[in-house]
């Protein structure tokens, strides 16, 4: 456990460093860059920002009518069966459908179990291990004009749970 | 989609609420959602603006040119099919580096770019090929060596180690994209198997 702090402690002290580091050796006007990309950043909070307040509402109103207790009850024998933690499902299910939908829902398990809890920190490599597939592949076979897509989805698809089974199960070590 | 989802979840939830008495509840969460958004935003900006600033240094040098060297093993692996020289062999790489980098907004451009090329090369404009099918799952796999915006919505939440989580996610996304390009491969053997028997 010491090593995996310390792994991910250092990666990104590292990352940075090597990066400006690159930029000083070429020449580059690294603060001026840095600049440039930083209000590209700005926009892309901008951009999400509607949509995540409509989710967070709808999401907010589930939770406290009781519905989601009710859903998590009802499907907590079966989930307990494969040794999955049903308070993780709702995320499971809408993660590879919308990005923005699924940041609101982990936000959601990492507030309302703690985001250091074993439960928040399941959310959290689930969102950083797995990526909104079905949009995905929409853009780059749209971008071509491709209807047929054989195989991809279910191969993608395969990917998905195995991402989401391992995160859950690291979690738990 | 989400023109249908959205009302549905605030219908039901509203019509539960009512039947089950949690209409206070439910009258308190529509307006702690909007300051939980407010302040999940304003901690993402200070994080992906600075994430996205030092990824863009990284994007304006040769950094990411000089990594691509680093992957050709790796994608001569994945596209058996495509010339080791050629421009796509570049451009699949670049955009492979990209999503590690988690230069999202560099990534999918160069993506496009890339299925741009290959559908030149196309034969069946309408359905997509090998290599074609390897690259998006790829895509879909999210391999990045930074989950930037995870991080940053752990620390917004006020998490005492917002890292903790990077050395689990490489674990999984790795474990993920293994699995996706095995089934790729497997599923690009079966379907040219077929193909052979069509043949004869």
């Amino acid at each position: 456990m010491q090593i995996i702090n310390f792994l991910s402690n250092i990666a990104m002290p590292l990352i940075v460093l090597i990066i400006i580091g690159y930029g000083i050796i070429e020449k580059n006007k690294v603060f001026d860059t840095f600049l440039d990309g930083a209000k590209e950043g700005l926009i892309i909070v901008l951009n999400i920002f509607p949509t995540l307040i409509g989710l967070f509402m709808a999401i907010g109103t589930l939770r406290s009518s009781g519905i989601i207790d009710l859903l998590t009850k009802i499907f907590t024998p079966i989930l307990n069966l494969i040794n999955f933690p049903s308070e993780i499902m709702p995320l499971a299910l809408i993660r590879p459908i919308s990005g923005s939908s699924s940041i609101a829902v982990a936000t959601d398990i990492m507030n309302k179990y703690g985001v250091d809890s074993n439960l928040g920190i399941i959310a959290a490599v689930i969102m950083g291990s797995t990526e909104t597939t079905l949009y995905t592949i929409a853009i780059y076979t749209e971008a071509v004009g491709i209807k047929n897509t054989r195989f991809v989805l279910a191969a993608a698809l395969i990917a998905d749970v195995v991402g989401i089974a391992v995160s859950v199960a690291i979690c738990r070590i | 989609m989400l023109n249908i989802i959205w009302p549905v979840f605030i219908i039901i939830s509203f019509l539960y609420a009512i039947l089950f008495g949690s209409i206070e509840k439910l009258n308190n969460s529509i307006f702690e959602s909007t300051t939980n958004t407010v302040n999940l935003c304003l901690t993402l900006i200070g994080n992906i603006c600075l994430w996205n600033g030092i990824m863009n240094i990284a994007n304006k040098t040769t950094f990411m040119k000089k990594m691509t060297k680093f992957f050709k093993p790796i994608i001569n692996f994945l596209f058996p099919e495509i010339d080791k020289n050629s421009k796509l062999h570049e451009e699949i790489s670049m955009n492979i580096i990209a999503n590690i980098l988690g230069l999202g907004n560099a990534a999918t451009p160069l993506g496009i770019k890339a299925m741009k090329t290959m559908q030149k090369e196309n034969q069946d404009k309408k359905v997509l090929t090998n290599t074609m099918a390897m690259f998006i799952v790829i895509n879909t796999a999210s391999i990045q060596f930074i989950p930037t915006t995870v991080i940053a919505i752990r620390s917004s939440l006020g998490s005492n180690n917002p890292t903790a989580i990077v050395f689990p996610v490489w674990v999984a996304t790795v474990s993920a994209a293994i699995a996706g390009i095995t089934a790729t491969k497997i599923f690009i053997k079966i379907s040219s198997k077929g193909k052979i028997k069509k043949c004869k």
